[in-house]
């Protein structure tokens, strides 16, 4: 059912797209930085401090999504007992630990000139935090188990639990009082974001996504090229 | 336009340490995955160099391990 998906194959694929991922991650990311800093308008209330929204929104959506996905592959895993999807999901993780953290600096360095304070113990902010600990779990898992039925028993396990804490993440804002504004962008109804905001915040997201793209093939190929360096062993 | 770039109403050194930190973090995190893919294919540039002809050439029928070996070649 997954042979496309079979390492030998994919492989001559994943080992030349970086190259690629890269020179579009430049592009993107230099004309997100253009708009983010320069050409989109300061906000009536918070002033420039709003171009911080520019990397903390797009970091934290990243580092939300990239968690959902590996709790997806790591139980596409085991359902249907494919070595490759646990690979993949080991190989999404780093990204998605980098980009929680960057979500929790940025929102303490916006936090500053916005709330008065560098931390809060706010329901968003906790829950992003605890986020990242699961991240770090599910990265020190893979560190520390080397046989493979129990690595992945283990990571499956934590991202079974930690996967609780993305609805938490995402709804905190309307199901407690908290720092955090509700909700700008809305897929389902209109957001009340000024398109002349939400223009650049889609590009950083498509750069955030494209460089997270980047570090998960480099990766995975890492990763490939580890069990190949297996096999010779065994010749 | 540079004085509104630089000052940003006050709020600069806010603005740029978030933009500084996302964007260094980039560049660890990129670092970091370029030498450990680095080595794991100096790894196995090695080990395929040491292995007997025979051997060489019976993993040599497996099309990732030439994918491996061109890319090693081309870097």
């Amino acid at each position: 059912m997954f042979k496309i998906l079979e390492p030998n194959k994919i492989f001559q694929i994943t080992s030349k797209a970086p190259k690629y991922i890269l020179f579009l991650f430049v592009v993107v990311l230099s004309v997100g930085l253009t708009e983010a800093l320069i050409l989109s308008p300061e906000d009536y209330k918070q002033s420039d401090a709003v171009r911080i929204m520019y990397v903390h929104v797009p970091s934290a959506w990243i580092s939300l999504g990239i968690f959902s996905s590996i709790t997806l592959l790591s139980i596409s895993g085991f359902i249907f007992k494919n070595k490759n999807f646990f690979l993949m999901a080991k190989s999404l993780a780093p990204s998605g630990f980098v980009f929680n953290i960057i979500a929790l600096v940025t929102g303490a360095i916006w936090g500053k000139p916005t709330w008065g304070t560098w931390w809060a113990w706010d329901a968003r902010v906790t829950s992003m935090l605890i986020l990242a600990l699961f991240f770090a779990m599910y990265l020190i898992a893979w560190r520390i188990y080397e046989k493979e039925e129990k690595v992945f028993k283990i990571t499956t396990f934590i991202t079974v639990v930690g996967i609780i804490n993305v609805p938490i993440t995402k709804y905190s804002v309307e199901w407690w009082n908290t720092l955090h504004q509700p909700a700008s962008i809305n897929i389902l109804t209109k957001s009340s974001i000024h398109s002349s905001m939400l223009f650049p915040l889609l590009l950083m997201t498509a750069a955030f996504a494209l460089f997270s793209l980047l570090i998960f093939l480099m990766k995975y190929n890492t990763e490939l090229i580890k069990i190949k360096n297996k096999g010779l062993d065994r010749l | 336009m540079i004085n509104e770039l630089l000052f940003m109403n006050g709020y600069a050194v806010y603005v740029m340490s978030a933009f500084g930190f996302t964007l260094l973090s980039f560049l660890g995190l990129y670092t970091i995955t370029k030498l450990q893919f680095v080595k794991e294919q100096s790894k196995f540039v090695a080990k395929f160099g040491s292995l007997n002809p025979e051997k060489a050439n019976s993993a040599k029928t497996q099309r990732i391990n030439k994918e491996i070996l061109a890319d090693a070649t081309n870097n």
